[in-house]
């Protein structure tokens, strides 16, 4: 594991490397166009937040980042190079967790490592390390079917750490959560992104998720789906997740992309 | 994040009332026993009387021929011989099915090319084989293994093609991702994840295993359960035929338990996921 010794970064984008770019990105699907003309320049420790009404293309932006699709138009280039096949280099995690039911919570993380060809005595120590990351150690044997939805997402966020993306694609990972735990879980993502120095781009339709967790919040436009407005967070790079309803900026923010989205959905409802 | 073992235990604890699980257990199998003896009483006492014994014997003639034929050793000889037969065809048509079912599943294209070939021979009754199975391997033990291997293997390779087919292709688009490549994505998620639909497979196939044994006993044999039920129908001796079919029912049971203990010891997860309590 790249362990960065600073808990936090300055969200300055200017003077960082730019890890991915999106550059004038369409993608049909047949007749359907699910994203249009769309420029995104991602920094390396970032975390990108991707809102928008659903079905407005933000997970194609997520997919094409993986490698998974080309774009119909424009560009994607990942690291300077444009993305071709499969990127390694990124690690996916969805609403669902996939976790393999067959398997318990240790080797469910154990999985990228036994694939990257690890010796047994040091998968054991970084799944211990992860599980301990993550709060899980007094679960290691159990399997997926008796855990909650929580700790399942938690297990899947492990997974996720041993191969040690750079960039974590993630796809509204916690919106099948209760609030608190939904909550519980941003607070570690941004604790252990920050802590490892992790890119990410992160996918929801909830506003409140996107303010907090975003050094950049990008709005999306209903479908064809575009970047509407991209707003750089005014609440730091350090920012307490379990304070942050007290923050007047953070309130101010939510009111103002509120207002962005409502507009379009009403547009629909007329429609 | 405190989270301790008792979250868990204490969950499906309080969920569990006091439910005496023995003691509803032991009544289950006193009530079944009780329904089996009234069913042999009642044919007992019929028999004779309200049928004639000719059709349909009597249960204390069953017992008195299975007890001569276990202490002649007639039982353990004709068993074993049908035991060995709808065992191996079993196992050689359901490895034969799991492998090609892995195969095809995982090859659209091979799949699609075989596909009307493999509907039109999974459409034909296999027991229709037997005599061309004769033809090719006379009227020995190899004959029956093939026919009970060729049902077998339908029944396996249809559940495994089904199940490699259905596991998730976002799963294993994620394995993609974390650098796995065919090899890894077949073992650590295509089979393990076929692998409830192989037993489901093999669980069905167990009592087609037997029939395509006996099947090709009673079409040409001087041995095996099968030979047992003729040659007792042929002399017009109720009793030995009922007595023949209650022994193939003790090896379909057999052959039931053998795997379902194959399962428990393949696939643990099951079996923690059926002890748990329900919920939604």
């Amino acid at each position: 594991m790249k362990h960065s010794n600073a808990i936090s970064k300055p969200p300055e984008v200017a003077e960082r490397q730019e890890l991915i770019r999106f550059s004038d990105v369409s993608k049909q699907f047949g007749a359907f166009t699910a994203v249009t003309d769309v420029n995104l320049q991602v920094a390396r420790g970032e975390i990108i937040t991707l809102v928008g009404p659903s079905g407005c293309g933000k997970s194609t932006l997520l997919n094409m980042t993986a490698g998974l699709f080309a774009p119909s138009m424009g560009d994607v280039t990942y690291a300077g190079k444009p993305v071709e096949g499969v990127n390694v280099r990124t690690g996916y995690m969805t609403q669902s967790d996939h976790l393999l039911p067959w398997r318990s919570v240790a080797d469910n993380i154990a999985i990228p490592l036994e694939i990257a060809g690890h010796g047994r005595k040091k998968i054991r120590e970084r799944v211990e390390g992860l599980m301990e990351l993550v709060g899980l150690s007094n679960f290691a044997s159990a399997y997926p079917s008796r855990l909650s939805g929580g700790m399942r997402k938690r297990t899947a966020l492990a997974r996720l750490l041993a191969y040690d993306p750079e960039t974590l694609l993630l796809d509204e990972p916690f919106a099948a959560l209760d609030a608190q735990m939904r909550l519980n879980m941003q607070y570690e993502l941004l604790q252990i992104s920050r802590k490892l120095g992790k890119t990410v781009l992160f996918v929801t339709h909830d506003l409140d998720e996107a303010v907090s967790l975003g050094d950049r919040i990008a709005v999306f436009s209903k479908s064809p789906g575009t970047i509407i407005r991209l707003v750089t967070s005014p609440l730091g790079a350090d920012r307490n997740l379990l304070r942050i309803r007290h923050d007047p900026a953070y309130a101010s923010l939510c009111a103002e992309l509120w207002d962005l989205i409502v507009p379009s959905n009403k547009q629909e409802a007329m429609a | 994040m405190s989270v301790t073992g008792n979250a868990v235990t204490g969950k499906v604890g309080a969920a569990s009332a006091p439910v005496p699980l023995i003691g509803r257990k032991l009544k289950i199998n006193i009530g079944r026993l009780v329904l089996l003896a009234a069913f042999l009483g009642i044919w007992e006492f019929a028999s004779g009387r309200l049928v004639a014994e000719f059709f349909v014997s009597k249960p204390s003639k069953i017992f008195a021929v299975l007890n001569e034929w276990l202490w002649s050793g007639t039982l353990a000889f004709h068993a074993s011989i049908t035991a060995t037969e709808a065992l191996t065809g079993f196992i050689l048509g359901g490895f034969i099915g799991m492998i090609m079912g892995t195969i095809l599943g995982r090859s659209q294209g091979l799949a699609e090319l075989l596909e009307p070939f493999i509907m039109a021979f999974y459409s034909l009754p296999k027991v229709a084989l037997a005599p061309l199975f004769v033809m090719w391997l006379g009227i020995g033990i190899s004959m029956k293994i093939t026919l009970t291997a060729a049902i077998v293997f339908f029944l396996v390779f249809l559940n495994t093609y089904t199940g490699v087919r259905s596991v998730s292709k976002e799963l294993v688009t994620i394995m993609h991702l974390m650098g796995a490549k065919e090899r890894h994505i077949l073992l650590k998620v295509v089979i393990p994840s076929a692998l409830s639909w192989v037993f489901a497979g093999l669980k069905v196939s167990v009592p087609y295993a037997l029939i395509g044994a006996i099947v090709g006993e009673l079409i040409a044999s001087n041995r095996g359960l099968g030979y047992l039920l003729s040659s007792s129908a042929g002399q017009f001796d109720t009793a030995g035929v009922f007595a023949a079919l209650a022994a193939v029912i003790a090896l379909a049971a057999l052959l039931n338990l053998f795997v379902k203990l194959l399962e428990v010891k393949m696939a643990p997860w099951k079996t923690v996921e059926t002890q748990q309590e329900f919920t939604i």
